[in-house]
């Protein structure tokens, strides 16, 4: 009689060698945590993000497979960050009306947040007895995902450590946001989505979407723009903690 | 769907080949996206299949960060150490943040007549 354990096994090592399995665990784990997400009213504190990591790497803890064989089929996924970071170009091309009719105060805002972001969030971690590494892996926190992983990088910080910032980020900007704003007495729907994204990035442009249109596409412009500043002034940025940290 | 990729990667290709000629410390596809847009700007709007691609990719954009995000596991040491300065300093971070940012672009915007609730054309 034939052993019915040995196929499994033999299925088993196919499997753990073949990126097949890290491809297909990433799009069912994403999917799953999006279904929950989307079922939860979209609240921020189910992430999908977030969940399908946290589900992941239990997975790979429990099954001791180790990150760079799970990577192998994962990097297929990981790969499209750059395509995509490219075509973030179309949406902020059609937010064109907007940047121009309010250049001044869009821009300066833009400056100032930006700036407020980085030094707040690197003065208080070094305050606090954060290591150099953790502060370069901040520095990008607020700027959307795929290019604060690419300023990551540039500056020696670590980008799957970035990652887990920024969704962490944007998560508290998602779920604070709409009491900082009320406690200052912000109405304008157009300044509400520009600090949500500009803060929270892709997050909070999401939840600004769900608040109303004028305010995620505001959100939305924030948010492009804030990428393509962060890209250029991370390198000085970097200068700065270099020399003072 | 297939041209809309050719564009995108094409234009990531020449950020990417960009940024080593020159030595800038940015990300290469930054730079694709720069040079995207201001290809937009001068033919004024996506082509169909660019703006089908880009809107598609674009829904699925928090999919792709799934995979770095579970590097993560790799510096379960650090967070375990550094955890209290990096929640605190992203809460506090991120509230100012938002309340910096609203605050001067109010200030700068121009005034609505009240009644209006969103900007005149």
């Amino acid at each position: 009689m034939a052993d019915p354990i040995r196929p499994l096994t033999e299925i088993w090592v196919y499997l753990e060698t073949s990126p097949l399995l890290g491809l297909t665990l990433t799009l069912v784990a994403y999917q799953s945590a999006y279904w929950l997400y989307a079922r939860s009213r979209m609240n921020p504190l189910l992430n999908p993000v977030l969940l399908a990591v946290a589900a992941l790497v239990a997975l790979l803890l429990l099954t001791h497979t180790p990150y760079p064989t799970y990577f192998e089929g994962a990097q297929f996924v990981h790969f499209l960050l750059g395509p995509a970071v490219v075509a973030l170009a179309v949406p902020l091309y059609q937010q064109l009306p907007n940047i121009r009719r309010l250049f001044v105060p869009v821009v300066v805002a833009l400056m100032a947040g930006s700036v407020v972001a980085v030094a707040s969030a690197l003065v208080i971690a070094w305050a606090l007895g954060a290591s150099g590494t953790t502060l370069l892996s901040l520095v990008p926190k607020s700027v959307t995902a795929p290019i604060a992983m690419g300023i990551a990088e540039r500056i020696g910080g670590i980008p799957a450590l970035t990652a887990v910032l920024v969704v962490a980020t944007g998560v508290i900007g998602a779920a604070l946001g709409k009491y900082v704003l009320d406690a200052l007495a912000i109405a304008d729907y157009r300044v509400r989505g520009f600090a949500l994204g500009l803060a929270a990035h892709g997050i909070g442009t999401a939840r600004a979407f769900q608040v109303s249109e004028e305010a995620g596409a505001f959100a939305g412009l924030a948010f492009g723009l804030h990428g393509v500043l962060a890209a250029f002034l991370a390198p000085a940025v970097y200068l700065a903690v270099r020399h003072f940290f | 769907m297939l041209v809309g990729l050719i564009w995108l990667l094409v234009y990531q290709c020449i950020g990417e080949i960009l940024v080593r000629w020159i030595g800038l410390p940015v990300p290469g596809p930054v730079v694709g996206m720069v040079l995207l847009f201001a290809t937009l700007f001068l033919r004024k709007g996506p082509s169909e299949p660019l703006h089908t691609t880009a809107n598609g990719l674009l829904s699925h954009l928090s999919l792709l960060f799934v995979p770095a995000g579970v590097g993560v596991m790799l510096h379960f040491r650090r967070l375990a150490d550094e955890w209290p300065a990096i929640v605190v300093s992203l809460a506090i971070s991120t509230v100012l943040a938002i309340g910096v940012t609203a605050l001067v672009m109010r200030a700068l915007l121009p005034r609505q007549r009240s009644g209006t609730p969103s900007g005149k054309r």
